[in-house]
């Protein structure tokens, strides 16, 4: 059984039909990559799995058990977490704080706990301390050092893109989606990413669903590849099919003019 | 701050990975990261003293602040001032209070002066004759007892009223906050008088007494806000520092984000204004008790914007801030009221603004001696032309009216020439925030003397308005030169 799987999805805003009876699965270890036009409907896909949107129809199940209309913070806390295309960091959190801070649902210090601070809150807060470390030690040079103590603010856009990632490895999924990874980043940055979206994959043994424009990083990443135009999945398969498919080419070119006049 | 942290490539490897691994350098992004430090510290012992003062932890600042509280009612004697310090400790622990409900988590809590009422009406309620036949028997609990109580049950309306405000947020939960602040004052006034007093409140409250001590004197109520404010300090740190101060101020930012990173945002809001109330009711109990009588009046929309003062002053998100901006709104209010102090204020004010603000030294110099030429010619000519014009004495009692006698104009009816005055003083001001260079240092010396003309011949004579007024001017000075508070830190908004 894979560990994520939506059947029959549709998500409709008034007339707009902005998914179309999407099946999609995702299994432990497997890095599945979602591709599409502008507006074809990727990241309505992630809004709707992790909780944002409620579905009009369909089903999405973790592990067999469906959360359709669970509370974006309970599918936070049963191991699908996320990053935003636009950044959305606690700009005024220090980056150790933006990555504590996701540890909150899987803590439980009561608020007389933590003022007292009693065993428990010592003791989440020592975990919380080292889960903060580790998950930013995955950064390497990045996001170490006097980083820690600064605010998100004063990062650059890509440490901003990174501390996203780490913020959401705080959370301790099992199914990471990340919107967008190497959007606005250079070829060097571009190339990390990718290499660390394997690594999270190998030494995590995360699910990773990820959305990405970048056709170097899909193919260097995905096991599978689906891609979506108008909220309608037109295929699914490995990168070299996916890319060459007809119909993905045509929602990317448009049809060729002189096939059009044929036909 | 003109240097934008978003410069993309300011990460890029070559330049900040590389200079920082060698020791001395720093990277472009520590670069940047520090130059609004840079900004707000200056260099040389500046610096130093900002990061000896970086090292020290919380605890012993609070230390040192009570001990500062101690040391000035040991020395202190007069009963007036006793009380102006407890009132001051008040709304630090108001301002500490909203901070949690506004500054932490961005919840613009206008009925926040309602919990306050409550905790006062509570006290009332607990320590008084109100619930007694014909004004005798009552309840007269402990006060530690009746405090509990009401501070519990604040808790139990924060956590009612915020399930049911919190459905909305932003500006709409502002505005039904605020409808239920008012509706609280609305509902004292027009209780059934014989119980709760209605309008004309309720008084012969029972002092502080428990464990067989009874607080009566202004001292005595001054070292219990002493403790009460550093106990609330102290506990208000400690969660700050905790996974529910942390997911407060993650919500503050960004409340889908941290509704994404498992934040039960909608809890963590209701916990927020809950705390909040507790402690405005807190305050509350210790200001009936204080105060021996509570009135429908005592919790009006006024109190609670100088709540927001102070919290303002002083710097939103700090606890620091909040009671450093209790205290100086508190005693520039109280030193308002009084003609001599208020003179003090206002030309202490000027002066020190005119020191921190103009430079070169030389301007300085100019624009005194500006100042002194122009008021003395003008007030020569308008003198030679109207003698009537010049014909009012100085309101400024003291040496200060007999140096201004002579120097400034006051007609002998100065009422609607003060207004005039008065509108000329801000248009005065506008144009030194709009001129640059020698138009700017004459645009300062005439405002300077307009502001003088304006405070002798009407300011001064009505102080219940000035008191407004002059309690605006420094928070919009102060704001001006500290746009985040005095303590606050500075914040930002980014994409």
């Amino acid at each position: 059984m894979a560990l994520l799987e939506i059947d029959k999805l549709s998500l409709s805003f008034g007339g707009l039909r902005a998914i179309s009876e999407l099946d999609l699965t995702v299994s432990d270890n497997e890095i599945v990559s979602i591709i599409g036009p502008n507006g074809a409907g990727k990241s309505s896909v992630f809004n709707v799995i992790s909780g944002v949107y409620l579905p009009t129809d369909g089903d999405v199940r973790l592990d067999g058990q469906s959360i359709v209309g669970y509370k974006p913070h309970t599918i936070a806390c049963k191991g699908i977490a996320r990053t935003f295309q636009s950044l959305r960091l606690f700009q005024n959190l220090s980056v150790k704080e933006n990555v504590k801070a996701a540890t909150y649902g899987n803590t439980k210090a009561s608020p007389v706990e933590s003022i007292l601070r009693l065993p428990r809150a010592r003791r989440e807060e020592r975990e919380v301390d080292a889960l903060a470390g580790e998950v930013l030690s995955f950064f390497g040079e990045r996001l170490a050092g006097y980083r820690w103590d600064q605010p998100a603010y004063a990062l650059s856009y890509a440490n901003r893109r990174r501390l996203e990632i780490a913020r959401a490895l705080a959370t301790r999924p099992r199914l990471l989606m990340l919107d967008e990874p190497a959007a606005g980043m250079n070829p060097n940055e571009t190339h990390e990413i990718a290499e660390l979206i394997g690594r999270l994959r190998d030494e995590l043994s995360l699910a990773i669903l990820v959305i990405e424009h970048d056709m170097h990083v899909v193919e260097g990443i995905s096991d599978r590849v689906v891609a979506l135009d108008h909220g309608v999945k037109i295929t699914e398969g490995s990168f070299d099919a996916v890319a060459t498919h007809p119909a993905v080419v045509e929602a990317y070119m448009g049809r060729d003019p002189e096939a059009l006049a044929e036909a | 701050m003109t240097e934008d942290p978003d410069q993309p490539g300011a990460d890029s490897d070559a330049t900040s990975e590389g200079r920082s691994a060698r020791g001395d350098s720093i990277g472009v992004d520590q670069w940047v990261a520090q130059s609004g430090d840079r900004h707000d510290h200056g260099a040389g012992w500046r610096r130093a003293l900002t990061q000896a003062d970086a090292r020290v932890g919380w605890w012993p600042r609070l230390a040192l602040v009570t001990i500062a509280g101690l040391i000035f009612a040991q020395i202190s004697s007069n009963v007036n001032i006793q009380t102006v310090a407890f009132n001051g400790l008040l709304y630090a622990l108001l301002a500490m209070g909203l901070n949690i409900a506004v500054g932490w988590s961005g919840l613009l809590d206008l009925g926040y002066i309602a919990f306050f009422g409550f905790g006062a009406y509570g006290y009332a309620i607990f320590s008084s004759t109100a619930l007694g036949t014909a004004g005798v028997g009552g309840t007269h609990l402990p006060a530690i007892e009746s405090i509990l109580i009401v501070v519990a049950a604040a808790g139990v309306v924060g956590v009612v009223v915020g399930l049911i405000a919190l459905r909305l947020s932003g500006d709409y939960f502002a505005i039904v906050t605020l409808f239920l602040g008012q509706a609280f004052v609305l509902a004292v006034n027009n209780v059934d008088a014989g119980t709760l007093g209605g309008v004309n409140g309720l008084f012969a409250l029972d002092p502080l007494h428990s464990f067989g001590v009874k607080v009566i004197t202004p001292l005595g109520y001054y070292y219990v806000a002493l403790g009460v404010c550093v106990v609330v300090a102290a506990v208000l740190h400690l969660l700050d520092t905790s996974r529910t101060g942390r997911a407060w101020r993650a919500l503050n930012d960004d409340p889908l984000a941290a509704e994404a990173m498992t934040m039960s945002v909608n809890k963590l809001k209701v916990m927020a204004f809950s705390f909040a109330g507790m402690v405005g009711a807190l305050a509350g109990t210790l200001f009936a008790a204080q105060q021996d009588s509570v009135f429908p009046t005592n919790f009006t929309a006024n109190i609670l914007i100088l709540i927001y003062a102070c919290l303002v002053l002083g710097g939103v998100g700090s606890i620091a801030g909040a009671i450093l901006g209790g205290l100086v709104v508190t005693v520039a209010e109280n030193m308002l009221s009084s003609p001599t102090d208020a003179a003090y204020l206002f030309y202490g004010l000027i002066i020190i603004a005119l020191i921190a603000k103009v430079r070169p030294w030389r301007s300085l110099g100019y624009v005194i001696a500006g100042v002194i030429a122009f008021g003395y010619a003008t007030h020569a000519i308008v003198g030679a032309i109207a003698p009537v014009a010049t014909a009012g004495n100085p309101g400024s009692p003291g040496w200060i009216g007999s140096v201004m006698n002579g120097f400034v104009i006051v007609p002998k009816n100065p009422q609607n020439f003060g207004n005039a005055l008065y509108l000329a003083l801000i248009v005065g001001l506008v144009a030194i925030v709009r001129l640059r260079g020698i138009k700017q240092l004459i645009a300062v010396i005439i405002t300077i003397y307009v502001a003088a003309c304006c405070w002798e011949s009407r300011l001064i004579v009505n102080p219940a308005i000035t008191t407004q007024i002059m309690l605006g001017a420094i928070l919009i000075v102060t704001m001006a030169a500290r746009p985040y508070g005095l303590l606050g830190k500075h914040r930002v908004e980014t994409i």
